[in-house]
């Protein structure tokens, strides 16, 4: 059971590409489909919990079915095997890229990739801004992303004390629409 | 105490980065260049660059391995931890209470108003790198970089991860 576990977050993990969100439905594949731990409806539930909280989502979801499955001991194990090949693999590459960095070609290669990856954080900024649209007005959004810019980028102020007002914010407020 | 530096700089984007892993990229920025100054803007681009050439989520990539380079495996042990446990453990414990607050009007503007802060903290990090590679490399260069790239995510639905190897051969011929 465990060696299943291992083997079907072990697939998340290294075959996930786009961070943990684009992940999600090789989770669905494994533990619905292939390993049938779950019903449908019941990942649909845990997706759900999941979301509802910050962090990583392919180390909650695959965490919490562990969990489910073989208690704590089954928690670690689909942890880890969500993370740990591609961490190692992460150490050993640029580990490797450090050491002939001083080779021009190689400095080259860490230029060319700035702006590139420069794209991927700019196209990442439209879709969070694009799921904030879905949920309000552009008005409001326009308004609020200036306001979040000043405090951000010309006071700045701590994201993390920010966030920590938004949420205070959200969970004392009645309920009512933006 | 460098491990507990490392827990607080992972734990914070660990609890407060809402929208999954990318969410938290900008809030361990701004803790290990900015706060803690262990990585410069430039190699946390290349940490950024090689953890989208590889599967498997971003936020675990990234804690792994600055945590590896500032406190070697204990380190990177502590970083991930830091990362994956908090929201984890909050999830085996209130699964039932959580369940009621999804789709609620209270989480929905929880969401909604994190995103924004989120989505700015990002496009500044972006245009910081596009900023360095002006100078690093040239108007021209980052110029066709940007607009290649952004072409071939975009429009022509290319792997970012090959994107990112058009990027390091791109700049080991022509920078």
């Amino acid at each position: 059971m465990h060696f299943k576990i291992f083997w079907a977050f072990f697939k998340v993990g290294m075959l996930g590409y786009g961070g943990g969100p684009a992940s999600i439905p090789l989770v669905h594949k494994e533990v619905v489909g292939t390993y049938k731990w779950m019903t449908d409806e019941e990942f649909q539930d845990a997706l759900a919990i999941g979301n509802v909280l910050p962090g990583p989502i392919a180390t909650k979801l695959g965490g919490y079915i562990g969990y489910l499955q073989k208690g704590w001991l089954g928690l670690v194990n689909a942890v880890f095997a969500t993370i740990l090949p591609t961490i190692v693999l992460m150490i050993i590459l640029l580990k490797l890229f450090t050491e002939f960095k001083d080779l021009g070609w190689v400095q080259g290669m860490s230029h060319g990739v700035m702006p590139v990856v420069g794209v991927m954080l700019f196209i990442l900024t439209y879709e969070f801004l694009a799921k904030a649209k879905a949920k309000t007005t552009w008005q409001f959004l326009i308004l609020f992303t200036l306001v979040s810019f000043v405090l951000l980028a010309v006071l700045e102020i701590h994201p993390a004390i920010i966030i920590l007002l938004i949420v205070a914010f959200s969970l004392l407020r009645k309920e009512g629409r933006i | 105490m460098i491990y507990l530096k490392i827990f607080l700089a992972f734990f914070i984007p660990g609890v407060l980065g809402y929208g999954g892993g990318p969410a938290s990229i900008p809030l361990v920025e701004q803790e290990v260049v900015q706060n803690y100054g262990w990585m410069t803007s430039q190699e946390f681009a290349e940490v950024l660059a090689l953890g989208n050439a590889l599967p498997g989520p971003i936020a675990t990539k990234m804690a792994g391995f600055i945590g590896f380079e500032v406190g070697g495996v204990l380190g990177a042990t502590v970083a991930v931890t830091a990362t994956v446990m908090p929201s984890l453990l909050l999830m085996v414990f209130l699964a039932g209470l959580l369940y009621r607050l999804k789709g609620t009007k209270k989480f929905d503007t929880l969401t909604t108003l994190i995103r924004p802060v989120i989505a700015i903290l990002l496009g500044i990090i972006a245009f910081d790198f596009f900023s360095s590679s002006f100078i690093d490399s040239g108007m021209v260069h980052t110029l066709i970089l940007i607009a290649a790239s952004f072409l071939m995510l975009t429009k022509f639905k290319i792997h970012p991860a090959l994107v990112i190897i058009f990027g390091l051969v791109y700049g080991a011929l022509l920078l």
